[in-house]
């Protein structure tokens, strides 16, 4: 087994809590898996589509609560899309998306305590 | 005792991760705390306005669904600029680079345009609660989109000094996180500001 020092490779990761430089040295080597460019394009088609539809539900005569609800949920899959894959979270080291979920939740924790404490809201 | 230390690019971290890219997610964290207060103000205080003119009066659908469109299509060009300088491909980079730079331009300048309107209409920014919110919401929303176009603009010029090569990849791989923040904060405006009205 490689070692660093007294400490073998699993010790050391254990004890940083994360990559050490055996492990960069692999990422770079082989690089990190992000998507071709056809997936891309066909990321970018999914968003127009989901946009359109967005678009399509608000013309038509449905509940309001109901038209609050499937506005969210696109949105929240286009948000998603654009995050995962544009931004490389699903493929990049999670210490990224730990960064950026705390800024998010506590975007969501001030949207929450506005609303609970000062009314307001979506519907 | 050694500490752990990893090369990358240019510095050894002790994390293993490039201190650059931390700084750009962390960034990146802190404005999700700017936006979202920023639209819980808004959502807060639109239907409190006492007088006119309020949103289902102003706002132009079909408009600012192309504006979303054109934001959202500029997403995918720098994805694809960075997908080329990351296989090498200098010349494509150029390209993409350079249409995400236009598509921005054409973003801002329908909101520049949708303001004017806006304004004519007798909206201003202490002309009620929604004027101010919208306009600080949305105002600060296109100085980022600016602010992303300069820096896409700076890269292409680099590029065009033979200054951008595939192994500076790490500054469009930059570049293209503040850019598609910028297009996830516009994915939310769009949706709980325009299209849910009360």
């Amino acid at each position: 087994m490689r070692s660093t020092g007294d400490m073998t490779l699993a010790e050391l990761r254990k004890k940083t809590g994360g990559p050490v430089a055996a492990d960069v040295s692999a990422a770079a080597e082989h690089g990190p898996k992000h998507p071709g460019a056809w997936e891309y394009i066909q990321i970018g088609v999914v968003l127009a589509v989901i946009t359109m539809g967005e678009v399509a539900i608000y013309y038509t005569d449905i509940a309001h609560s109901l038209l609050v609800t499937i506005i969210v949920v696109l949105g929240v899959l286009k948000f998603s899309l654009v995050v995962l894959w544009f931004m490389h979270l699903k493929f990049d080291n999670r210490l990224f998306s730990t960064m950026f979920l705390m800024g998010l939740i506590a975007a969501m924790a001030v949207f929450a305590v506005v609303v609970a404490t000062l009314g307001g809201g979506l519907v | 005792m050694e500490h752990a230390t990893a090369v990358t690019g240019n510095l050894e971290t002790s994390t293993g991760i490039d201190n650059k890219k931390l700084l750009m997610w962390l960034f990146l964290g802190s404005e999700c705390l700017f936006f979202g207060s920023l639209i819980a103000a808004y959502l807060l205080y639109r239907d409190r306005s006492i007088t006119g003119p309020y949103p289902s009066d102003l706002f132009d659908i079909p408009f600012t669904s192309v504006s979303a469109f054109v934001l959202l299509m500029s997403s995918v060009s720098m994805v694809l600029a960075l997908a080329a300088i990351q296989r090498g491909n200098i010349r494509s980079m150029q390209v993409w680079l350079f249409t995400t730079a236009i598509l921005g331009v054409l973003f801002v300048s329908g909101q520049a345009y949708e303001f004017t309107v806006f304004h004519r209409e007798g909206l201003s920014l202490s002309q009620n609660l929604f004027g101010t919110t919208f306009f600080v919401l949305t105002g600060f929303h296109g100085a980022h989109v600016t602010v992303g176009i300069l820096i896409l603009l700076s890269l292409f010029a680099m590029s065009l000094r033979g200054k951008l090569t595939q192994e500076k990849s790490l500054n469009v791989e930059l570049a293209g996180l503040y850019w598609h923040f910028v297009d996830i904060v516009w994915i939310v405006i769009f949706a709980l500001i325009y299209l849910i009205q009360p």
